[in-house]
Protein backbone atom coordinates (compact mmCIF):
# COMPACT_ATOMS: atom_id res chain seq x y z
CA UNK A 1 0.00 0.00 0.00
CA UNK A 2 1.31 3.12 -0.96
CA UNK A 3 -1.10 5.47 0.02
CA UNK A 4 -4.60 5.72 1.82
CA UNK A 5 -6.68 8.36 0.06
CA UNK A 6 -10.28 6.66 0.12
CA UNK A 7 -12.01 3.32 0.74
CA UNK A 8 -13.66 3.27 -2.76
CA UNK A 9 -11.01 0.41 -4.31
CA UNK A 10 -9.51 -0.56 -1.32
CA UNK A 11 -9.79 -4.53 -2.23
CA UNK A 12 -11.48 -6.84 1.07
CA UNK A 13 -7.90 -8.05 1.49
CA UNK A 14 -6.05 -5.01 1.86
CA UNK A 15 -9.01 -3.95 4.18
CA UNK A 16 -8.79 -7.13 6.19
CA UNK A 17 -5.19 -7.00 6.50
CA UNK A 18 -5.14 -3.68 7.94
CA UNK A 19 -8.20 -4.40 10.46
CA UNK A 20 -5.76 -7.97 11.27
CA UNK A 21 -2.98 -5.57 11.93
CA UNK A 22 -4.66 -3.36 14.08
CA UNK A 23 -6.69 -6.09 16.50
CA UNK A 24 -2.57 -7.00 16.70
CA UNK A 25 -1.49 -4.09 17.56
CA UNK A 26 -4.05 -3.59 19.83
CA UNK A 27 -3.28 -7.19 22.03
CA UNK A 28 0.60 -6.36 21.64
CA UNK A 29 0.13 -3.22 23.37
CA UNK A 30 -2.34 -3.84 25.91
CA UNK A 31 -1.86 -3.86 29.51
CA UNK A 32 1.58 -2.61 28.88
CA UNK A 33 3.46 -0.31 30.88
CA UNK A 34 5.38 1.28 27.75
CA UNK A 35 3.29 2.12 24.64
CA UNK A 36 6.35 2.30 22.54
CA UNK A 37 7.06 0.24 19.49
CA UNK A 38 10.48 0.86 17.37
CA UNK A 39 8.75 0.11 14.08
CA UNK A 40 8.98 3.29 12.27
CA UNK A 41 12.00 4.43 13.79
CA UNK A 42 13.42 6.90 11.75
CA UNK A 43 10.70 7.70 9.79
CA UNK A 44 8.81 11.28 9.65
CA UNK A 45 5.27 11.36 9.50
CA UNK A 46 3.74 15.57 8.74
CA UNK A 47 0.34 16.14 9.24
CA UNK A 48 -1.41 19.01 7.48
CA UNK A 49 -4.45 20.14 9.03
CA UNK A 50 -6.64 22.76 6.58
CA UNK A 51 -9.62 22.14 9.14
CA UNK A 52 -10.46 21.45 12.27
CA UNK A 53 -10.15 18.31 14.28
CA UNK A 54 -9.60 17.04 17.48
CA UNK A 55 -9.72 13.02 17.23
CA UNK A 56 -8.21 12.12 14.31
CA UNK A 57 -5.31 14.39 14.07
CA UNK A 58 -4.24 13.50 17.70
CA UNK A 59 -4.76 9.71 17.25
CA UNK A 60 -2.52 10.11 14.38
CA UNK A 61 -0.13 11.93 16.21
CA UNK A 62 -0.28 9.19 18.97
CA UNK A 63 -0.26 6.29 16.58
CA UNK A 64 2.71 7.63 14.86
CA UNK A 65 4.57 8.07 18.29
CA UNK A 66 4.06 4.85 19.77
CA UNK A 67 5.65 3.50 16.44
CA UNK A 68 8.38 5.91 17.32
CA UNK A 69 7.94 8.01 13.91
CA UNK A 70 8.88 11.71 14.17
CA UNK A 71 5.55 13.41 13.78
CA UNK A 72 5.41 16.64 13.20
CA UNK A 73 1.95 18.59 13.02
CA UNK A 74 1.50 21.62 10.44
CA UNK A 75 -1.88 23.14 11.02
CA UNK A 76 -3.35 25.73 8.12
CA UNK A 77 -3.37 28.60 10.98
CA UNK A 78 0.45 28.68 11.77
CA UNK A 79 1.59 27.86 8.78
CA UNK A 80 2.62 29.87 5.80
CA UNK A 81 -0.50 29.05 4.11
CA UNK A 82 -1.56 31.94 6.28
CA UNK A 83 0.71 33.77 3.40
CA UNK A 84 -1.01 32.77 0.61
CA UNK A 85 0.94 29.62 -0.42
CA UNK A 86 -0.82 27.03 -2.40
CA UNK A 87 -1.93 22.67 -1.09
CA UNK A 88 0.87 21.85 -3.86
CA UNK A 89 4.00 24.21 -2.74
CA UNK A 90 3.02 23.28 0.97
CA UNK A 91 3.14 19.83 0.30
CA UNK A 92 6.39 20.02 -1.65
CA UNK A 93 7.89 21.72 1.38
CA UNK A 94 7.45 19.20 3.60
CA UNK A 95 7.87 16.78 0.91
CA UNK A 96 11.67 18.38 0.59
CA UNK A 97 11.85 18.79 4.34
CA UNK A 98 11.70 14.82 4.25
CA UNK A 99 8.82 13.67 5.03
CA UNK A 100 7.98 9.82 4.36
CA UNK A 101 4.50 10.05 5.33
CA UNK A 102 1.75 13.15 4.92
CA UNK A 103 -1.39 13.46 6.70
CA UNK A 104 -3.71 15.55 5.16
CA UNK A 105 -7.41 16.85 6.14
CA UNK A 106 -8.92 19.67 3.59
CA UNK A 107 -12.12 20.96 3.20
CA UNK A 108 -11.80 20.54 -0.84
CA UNK A 109 -12.33 17.17 -2.03
CA UNK A 110 -10.57 15.63 -3.62
CA UNK A 111 -7.34 17.11 -2.07
CA UNK A 112 -5.82 13.71 -1.06
CA UNK A 113 -6.06 12.68 -4.47
CA UNK A 114 -4.01 16.00 -5.90
CA UNK A 115 -1.47 15.56 -3.23
CA UNK A 116 -0.48 11.76 -3.87
CA UNK A 117 0.00 12.90 -7.74
CA UNK A 118 2.69 16.18 -6.95
CA UNK A 119 3.93 14.06 -4.45
CA UNK A 120 4.48 10.93 -6.60
CA UNK A 121 8.10 11.95 -7.61
CA UNK A 122 8.90 12.48 -3.61
CA UNK A 123 7.79 8.85 -2.94
CA UNK A 124 5.78 10.31 -0.49
CA UNK A 125 2.56 8.67 1.21
CA UNK A 126 -0.25 10.65 1.48
CA UNK A 127 -2.80 9.51 3.91
CA UNK A 128 -6.72 11.19 3.37
CA UNK A 129 -7.55 12.42 6.85
CA UNK A 130 -11.00 13.57 5.51
CA UNK A 131 -11.28 15.78 1.98
CA UNK A 132 -14.39 17.86 2.07
CA UNK A 133 -17.76 15.90 1.87
CA UNK A 134 -15.65 13.00 -0.10
CA UNK A 135 -13.89 10.37 1.72
CA UNK A 136 -12.76 9.77 5.19
CA UNK A 137 -11.44 5.97 4.98
CA UNK A 138 -9.10 5.54 8.48
CA UNK A 139 -12.78 6.41 10.40
CA UNK A 140 -14.28 3.77 8.41
CA UNK A 141 -11.69 1.73 9.57
CA UNK A 142 -11.97 1.90 13.01
CA UNK A 143 -15.46 1.83 12.90
CA UNK A 144 -14.92 -1.24 11.09
CA UNK A 145 -12.52 -2.35 13.78
CA UNK A 146 -15.15 -1.51 16.25
CA UNK A 147 -17.96 -3.37 14.73
CA UNK A 148 -15.86 -6.22 14.84
CA UNK A 149 -14.90 -6.04 18.11
CA UNK A 150 -18.82 -5.72 19.19
CA UNK A 151 -20.69 -7.98 16.56
CA UNK A 152 -17.93 -10.29 15.21
CA UNK A 153 -17.69 -9.99 11.89
CA UNK A 154 -18.70 -7.81 9.53
CA UNK A 155 -20.16 -9.87 7.05
CA UNK A 156 -23.79 -10.35 6.39
CA UNK A 157 -24.64 -7.54 9.05
CA UNK A 158 -27.04 -5.01 8.48
CA UNK A 159 -25.71 -1.35 9.27
CA UNK A 160 -27.59 1.57 9.60
CA UNK A 161 -25.84 4.68 8.47
CA UNK A 162 -28.22 8.05 9.73
CA UNK A 163 -28.76 11.70 8.93
CA UNK A 164 -26.27 14.15 7.21
CA UNK A 165 -25.17 12.07 4.82
CA UNK A 166 -25.09 14.78 1.96
CA UNK A 167 -22.00 16.07 3.85
CA UNK A 168 -20.32 13.18 5.35
CA UNK A 169 -17.23 11.98 4.00
CA UNK A 170 -17.63 9.22 6.92
CA UNK A 171 -20.88 7.95 5.48
CA UNK A 172 -18.97 7.40 2.32
CA UNK A 173 -16.25 5.64 3.33
CA UNK A 174 -18.17 3.86 5.57
CA UNK A 175 -20.56 2.84 2.82
CA UNK A 176 -17.76 1.81 0.41
CA UNK A 177 -16.17 -0.12 3.20
CA UNK A 178 -18.79 -2.19 4.67
CA UNK A 179 -20.35 -3.39 1.93
CA UNK A 180 -16.24 -4.41 0.46
CA UNK A 181 -16.48 -6.50 3.50
CA UNK A 182 -19.87 -7.78 2.94
CA UNK A 183 -22.10 -5.76 4.98
CA UNK A 184 -25.80 -4.43 4.01
CA UNK A 185 -25.96 -1.05 4.36
CA UNK A 186 -28.84 1.35 5.06
CA UNK A 187 -28.35 5.03 4.44
CA UNK A 188 -31.33 6.17 6.38
CA UNK A 189 -31.67 10.20 6.03
CA UNK A 190 -34.65 13.46 4.98
CA UNK A 191 -34.38 13.59 1.13
CA UNK A 192 -32.85 16.72 1.59
CA UNK A 193 -29.68 15.28 3.14
CA UNK A 194 -29.46 12.56 0.88
CA UNK A 195 -26.80 13.25 -2.34
CA UNK A 196 -28.61 12.80 -5.31
CA UNK A 197 -27.24 9.83 -7.40
CA UNK A 198 -26.46 8.17 -4.22
CA UNK A 199 -28.06 5.04 -5.83
CA UNK A 200 -25.42 4.83 -8.16
CA UNK A 201 -22.58 4.59 -5.24
CA UNK A 202 -19.80 2.03 -5.87
CA UNK A 203 -20.50 -0.79 -3.80
CA UNK A 204 -18.60 -3.73 -2.82
CA UNK A 205 -19.56 -6.70 -4.79
CA UNK A 206 -19.81 -8.69 -1.29
CA UNK A 207 -22.73 -5.92 -0.28
CA UNK A 208 -25.44 -3.96 -0.83
CA UNK A 209 -26.71 -0.64 -0.49
CA UNK A 210 -30.44 0.55 0.56
CA UNK A 211 -31.43 3.73 0.89
CA UNK A 212 -34.50 5.05 3.24
CA UNK A 213 -36.37 7.89 4.24
CA UNK A 214 -38.06 6.67 8.08
CA UNK A 215 -35.57 5.50 10.92
CA UNK A 216 -38.42 3.48 13.03
CA UNK A 217 -39.32 0.95 10.59
CA UNK A 218 -35.42 0.08 9.73
CA UNK A 219 -34.40 -0.10 13.91
CA UNK A 220 -35.22 -3.35 14.78
CA UNK A 221 -33.93 -4.90 11.62
CA UNK A 222 -30.11 -3.24 12.07
CA UNK A 223 -26.93 -4.95 13.63
CA UNK A 224 -25.68 -1.50 14.57
CA UNK A 225 -26.27 2.36 13.92
CA UNK A 226 -24.21 4.92 13.12
CA UNK A 227 -25.55 8.12 13.84
CA UNK A 228 -23.57 11.15 11.67
CA UNK A 229 -23.32 14.72 12.87
CA UNK A 230 -25.38 17.14 11.23
CA UNK A 231 -22.51 19.49 9.82
CA UNK A 232 -24.01 23.09 9.78
CA UNK A 233 -20.63 24.29 9.04
CA UNK A 234 -21.10 23.10 5.27
CA UNK A 235 -25.08 23.53 5.20
CA UNK A 236 -25.75 26.72 3.58
CA UNK A 237 -29.65 26.95 3.22
CA UNK A 238 -32.64 24.93 4.91
CA UNK A 239 -31.87 21.53 5.16
CA UNK A 240 -34.40 20.95 7.69
CA UNK A 241 -37.28 22.92 9.14
CA UNK A 242 -35.97 23.24 12.34
CA UNK A 243 -33.34 21.62 14.93
CA UNK A 244 -35.84 20.07 16.45
CA UNK A 245 -38.14 18.81 14.33
CA UNK A 246 -34.58 16.70 12.90
CA UNK A 247 -34.15 14.99 15.79
CA UNK A 248 -37.83 13.98 16.87
CA UNK A 249 -37.65 12.61 13.14
CA UNK A 250 -33.84 11.07 12.95
CA UNK A 251 -32.53 11.84 16.18
CA UNK A 252 -31.84 8.66 18.62
CA UNK A 253 -33.63 8.81 21.45
CA UNK A 254 -34.15 6.57 24.51
CA UNK A 255 -37.17 5.30 23.51
CA UNK A 256 -35.87 4.80 19.87
CA UNK A 257 -32.56 2.75 21.48
CA UNK A 258 -35.62 0.15 22.63
CA UNK A 259 -36.48 -0.58 19.28
CA UNK A 260 -32.69 -1.42 18.02
CA UNK A 261 -32.18 -5.32 18.88
CA UNK A 262 -30.10 -5.83 22.32
CA UNK A 263 -27.33 -6.95 20.67
CA UNK A 264 -26.60 -3.68 18.28
CA UNK A 265 -24.12 -0.96 18.96
CA UNK A 266 -24.64 2.69 18.56
CA UNK A 267 -21.87 4.30 16.66
CA UNK A 268 -20.97 8.43 16.59
CA UNK A 269 -17.88 9.09 14.59
CA UNK A 270 -17.57 12.23 16.79
CA UNK A 271 -17.90 15.15 17.76
CA UNK A 272 -21.84 14.75 18.93
CA UNK A 273 -24.19 17.39 18.76
CA UNK A 274 -26.22 15.83 22.08
CA UNK A 275 -29.58 16.39 21.65
CA UNK A 276 -29.50 17.20 17.98
CA UNK A 277 -28.60 13.68 16.30
CA UNK A 278 -27.83 11.91 19.40
CA UNK A 279 -29.91 11.87 23.12
CA UNK A 280 -27.67 12.69 26.10
CA UNK A 281 -28.49 9.58 27.49
CA UNK A 282 -28.09 7.28 24.70
CA UNK A 283 -24.66 9.09 23.84
CA UNK A 284 -23.46 7.88 27.70
CA UNK A 285 -25.05 4.40 27.86
CA UNK A 286 -23.11 1.04 27.48
CA UNK A 287 -24.41 0.62 24.24
CA UNK A 288 -22.92 3.62 23.18
CA UNK A 289 -19.50 2.74 21.32
CA UNK A 290 -17.95 6.06 20.97
CA UNK A 291 -14.93 5.85 23.29
CA UNK A 292 -14.34 2.16 22.02
CA UNK A 293 -14.29 4.37 18.45
CA UNK A 294 -11.42 6.55 19.68
CA UNK A 295 -9.50 3.93 20.98
CA UNK A 296 -9.80 1.52 17.82
CA UNK A 297 -8.81 4.82 16.12
CA UNK A 298 -5.37 4.87 17.39
CA UNK A 299 -4.80 1.48 16.43
CA UNK A 300 -6.35 1.80 13.01
CA UNK A 301 -4.17 4.29 12.65
CA UNK A 302 -0.88 2.62 13.56
CA UNK A 303 -1.69 -0.44 11.86
CA UNK A 304 -2.09 2.12 8.30
CA UNK A 305 1.34 3.34 9.54
CA UNK A 306 2.54 0.37 9.24
CA UNK A 307 1.22 -0.88 6.36
CA UNK A 308 2.25 2.07 4.27
CA UNK A 309 5.86 2.47 5.94
CA UNK A 310 6.73 -0.64 7.66
CA UNK A 311 7.15 -2.88 3.99
CA UNK A 312 9.99 -2.33 1.25
CA UNK A 313 9.30 0.37 -1.07
CA UNK A 314 8.16 -1.29 -4.49
CA UNK A 315 5.96 1.80 -5.34
CA UNK A 316 3.09 -0.45 -5.40
CA UNK B 1 1.61 -38.10 9.35
CA UNK B 2 3.64 -41.19 8.89
CA UNK B 3 7.72 -40.60 8.60
CA UNK B 4 8.99 -40.10 5.32
CA UNK B 5 11.00 -43.36 4.10
CA UNK B 6 14.63 -42.87 3.98
CA UNK B 7 14.61 -44.98 1.10
CA UNK B 8 12.35 -42.57 -0.81
CA UNK B 9 13.45 -40.33 -3.70
CA UNK B 10 14.32 -36.68 -2.93
CA UNK B 11 13.32 -33.69 -5.29
CA UNK B 12 16.20 -32.31 -7.03
CA UNK B 13 18.02 -29.68 -4.99
CA UNK B 14 16.42 -30.85 -1.60
CA UNK B 15 18.04 -32.87 1.04
CA UNK B 16 16.24 -33.88 4.25
CA UNK B 17 18.18 -33.33 7.22
CA UNK B 18 16.16 -34.47 10.06
CA UNK B 19 12.86 -37.01 9.61
CA UNK B 20 10.30 -36.90 11.82
CA UNK B 21 11.35 -39.51 14.04
CA UNK B 22 14.82 -37.49 14.06
CA UNK B 23 12.63 -34.33 15.18
CA UNK B 24 10.87 -36.37 17.98
CA UNK B 25 14.53 -37.57 18.87
CA UNK B 26 16.10 -34.34 19.40
CA UNK B 27 13.25 -32.44 21.08
CA UNK B 28 13.58 -35.05 23.42
CA UNK B 29 16.89 -34.51 24.24
CA UNK B 30 16.48 -30.63 23.90
CA UNK B 31 13.89 -31.31 26.77
CA UNK B 32 16.58 -33.55 29.08
CA UNK B 33 18.75 -30.78 28.49
CA UNK B 34 16.80 -27.91 29.72
CA UNK B 35 15.42 -29.76 32.86
CA UNK B 36 19.36 -30.50 33.19
CA UNK B 37 20.53 -26.93 32.99
CA UNK B 38 18.05 -25.20 34.54
CA UNK B 39 18.17 -27.82 37.48
CA UNK B 40 14.42 -27.82 36.63
CA UNK B 41 12.06 -28.44 39.48
CA UNK B 42 15.17 -27.98 42.60
CA UNK B 43 14.55 -25.76 45.24
CA UNK B 44 15.97 -22.65 44.84
CA UNK B 45 15.73 -22.81 41.01
CA UNK B 46 13.86 -20.02 39.32
CA UNK B 47 10.67 -20.77 37.69
CA UNK B 48 11.55 -21.78 33.39
CA UNK B 49 9.23 -19.96 31.25
CA UNK B 50 8.91 -21.19 27.23
CA UNK B 51 8.62 -18.35 24.78
CA UNK B 52 8.06 -19.59 21.42
CA UNK B 53 8.49 -17.42 18.43
CA UNK B 54 6.43 -17.89 15.79
CA UNK B 55 5.47 -19.21 13.43
CA UNK B 56 7.20 -22.32 14.20
CA UNK B 57 8.82 -21.39 17.71
CA UNK B 58 5.24 -21.69 18.87
CA UNK B 59 4.46 -25.18 18.45
CA UNK B 60 8.06 -26.30 19.23
CA UNK B 61 8.08 -24.52 22.39
CA UNK B 62 4.79 -26.27 23.39
CA UNK B 63 6.28 -29.43 22.34
CA UNK B 64 9.40 -29.10 24.40
CA UNK B 65 6.86 -28.55 27.10
CA UNK B 66 4.74 -31.31 26.71
CA UNK B 67 8.57 -33.18 27.05
CA UNK B 68 9.76 -31.91 30.04
CA UNK B 69 6.57 -32.44 31.75
CA UNK B 70 6.30 -36.02 31.02
CA UNK B 71 10.13 -36.55 32.24
CA UNK B 72 10.42 -34.23 35.06
CA UNK B 73 6.50 -33.96 36.51
CA UNK B 74 7.35 -29.91 36.20
CA UNK B 75 4.73 -28.28 33.82
CA UNK B 76 6.34 -24.76 32.61
CA UNK B 77 4.73 -22.29 31.21
CA UNK B 78 4.67 -21.29 27.91
CA UNK B 79 3.98 -18.56 25.86
CA UNK B 80 4.66 -16.67 22.45
CA UNK B 81 6.54 -13.70 21.24
CA UNK B 82 5.94 -12.25 18.07
CA UNK B 83 9.15 -9.83 16.83
CA UNK B 84 7.51 -8.90 13.74
CA UNK B 85 7.47 -5.18 14.99
CA UNK B 86 10.72 -4.89 16.07
CA UNK B 87 12.74 -6.56 12.75
CA UNK B 88 15.32 -4.94 11.48
CA UNK B 89 14.90 -5.65 7.96
CA UNK B 90 10.71 -4.13 7.78
CA UNK B 91 11.71 -2.09 4.76
CA UNK B 92 13.23 -4.81 2.51
CA UNK B 93 10.63 -7.13 2.56
CA UNK B 94 7.04 -6.49 1.69
CA UNK B 95 4.81 -5.69 4.77
CA UNK B 96 4.46 -8.59 6.99
CA UNK B 97 1.07 -9.69 9.57
CA UNK B 98 2.02 -9.95 12.96
CA UNK B 99 2.05 -12.71 14.87
CA UNK B 100 0.43 -13.36 18.25
CA UNK B 101 2.24 -12.30 21.60
CA UNK B 102 1.13 -13.86 24.60
CA UNK B 103 2.89 -14.43 28.08
CA UNK B 104 1.71 -16.92 30.09
CA UNK B 105 -0.97 -15.68 32.76
CA UNK B 106 2.09 -15.54 35.57
CA UNK B 107 4.06 -13.11 33.24
CA UNK B 108 7.99 -13.38 33.12
CA UNK B 109 8.92 -11.22 35.82
CA UNK B 110 12.02 -13.45 38.12
CA UNK B 111 11.80 -15.82 35.56
CA UNK B 112 14.24 -17.97 33.61
CA UNK B 113 12.61 -17.46 30.31
CA UNK B 114 13.94 -19.75 27.56
CA UNK B 115 13.23 -18.46 23.87
CA UNK B 116 12.27 -20.88 21.16
CA UNK B 117 12.94 -20.74 17.47
CA UNK B 118 13.09 -23.11 14.81
CA UNK B 119 16.37 -22.34 13.02
CA UNK B 120 18.96 -19.86 14.00
CA UNK B 121 21.15 -18.12 11.36
CA UNK B 122 22.28 -14.83 11.57
CA UNK B 123 21.27 -14.07 15.41
CA UNK B 124 18.98 -10.69 14.12
CA UNK B 125 15.75 -12.57 14.96
CA UNK B 126 16.64 -13.41 18.29
CA UNK B 127 18.43 -9.53 18.79
CA UNK B 128 14.32 -8.84 17.78
CA UNK B 129 13.03 -11.08 20.15
CA UNK B 130 15.37 -9.31 23.54
CA UNK B 131 13.66 -5.86 22.20
CA UNK B 132 10.67 -7.74 22.14
CA UNK B 133 10.88 -9.22 25.65
CA UNK B 134 12.23 -5.87 27.21
CA UNK B 135 9.07 -4.26 25.56
CA UNK B 136 6.70 -7.19 26.44
CA UNK B 137 7.06 -6.33 30.26
CA UNK B 138 8.67 -8.15 33.31
CA UNK B 139 11.95 -8.78 34.12
CA UNK B 140 13.17 -12.51 33.47
CA UNK B 141 16.32 -13.19 35.91
CA UNK B 142 18.06 -14.73 33.16
CA UNK B 143 17.37 -15.68 29.11
CA UNK B 144 17.97 -18.60 27.39
CA UNK B 145 17.68 -19.54 23.61
CA UNK B 146 16.72 -22.66 22.65
CA UNK B 147 16.50 -23.75 18.23
CA UNK B 148 16.17 -26.86 16.69
CA UNK B 149 18.66 -25.87 14.38
CA UNK B 150 21.55 -23.92 14.24
CA UNK B 151 23.04 -23.47 10.67
CA UNK B 152 26.11 -21.31 10.97
CA UNK B 153 26.65 -17.68 9.53
CA UNK B 154 26.31 -15.67 12.68
CA UNK B 155 26.32 -11.52 11.80
CA UNK B 156 25.72 -11.19 15.85
CA UNK B 157 27.65 -11.83 19.22
CA UNK B 158 24.41 -14.76 19.50
CA UNK B 159 25.00 -18.12 20.62
CA UNK B 160 22.23 -20.82 21.68
CA UNK B 161 21.78 -22.47 24.94
CA UNK B 162 20.36 -25.59 23.49
CA UNK B 163 21.14 -26.66 20.04
CA UNK B 164 19.16 -29.62 18.52
CA UNK B 165 21.76 -30.34 15.52
CA UNK B 166 24.19 -28.33 14.10
CA UNK B 167 24.18 -28.03 10.18
CA UNK B 168 27.38 -26.60 8.30
CA UNK B 169 25.31 -24.83 5.36
CA UNK B 170 26.34 -22.52 2.49
CA UNK B 171 25.01 -18.84 3.01
CA UNK B 172 22.79 -19.52 -0.15
CA UNK B 173 21.02 -22.39 0.96
CA UNK B 174 17.98 -22.56 2.84
CA UNK B 175 17.03 -24.24 5.97
CA UNK B 176 13.12 -25.23 6.35
CA UNK B 177 11.77 -26.60 9.04
CA UNK B 178 8.63 -28.63 8.78
CA UNK B 179 5.84 -28.88 11.86
CA UNK B 180 2.77 -30.95 11.78
CA UNK B 181 0.76 -28.24 13.38
CA UNK B 182 1.77 -25.38 10.47
CA UNK B 183 2.76 -27.90 7.85
CA UNK B 184 1.78 -31.43 6.07
CA UNK B 185 4.57 -33.49 8.17
CA UNK B 186 7.79 -33.09 10.43
CA UNK B 187 11.40 -32.95 8.74
CA UNK B 188 13.85 -30.38 8.02
CA UNK B 189 14.85 -29.50 4.74
CA UNK B 190 17.97 -28.13 3.14
CA UNK B 191 17.70 -26.28 -0.06
CA UNK B 192 20.50 -25.98 -2.45
CA UNK B 193 21.40 -22.89 -4.43
CA UNK B 194 18.93 -21.95 -6.99
CA UNK B 195 16.31 -24.02 -5.63
CA UNK B 196 13.09 -23.07 -3.75
CA UNK B 197 10.65 -24.40 -1.47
Amino acid sequence: MKHLLGTDGLDRDTALAVLDTSDGLKRTLLGREVRKLPTLRGRTVITMFYENSTRTRVSFEIAGKWMSADVVNVSAGGSSVGKGESLRDTALTLAAAGADCVIVRHPASGAAHRLAGWLAEAGTSVVNAGDGTHEHPTQALLDAATLRDRLGDVEGRRIGVVGDVLHSRVARSNVHLLTTLGAEVVLIAPPTLLPTGVADWSVGDAGSLVVSHELDPELPTLDAVMMLRVQAERMHGGFFPSAREYAIAYGLSENRLRLLPEHAPVLHPGPMLRGMEISAAVADSPRAAITQQVTNGVHVRMAVLYHLLAGEEDGS
Amino acid sequence: MPPRDRGAPEPAGQRELLTAGDVARTIARMAHQVIEKTSLGASGAPPVVLLGIPTRGAPLAARLAARIAEFSGVTVPTGTLDITLYRDDLRRRPTRPLGETALPPGGIDNALVVLVDDVLFSGRTIRAALDALRDAGGRPRAVQLAVLVDRGHRELPIRADYVGKNVPTARAEEVHVLLSETDDRDGVLLHREGESG
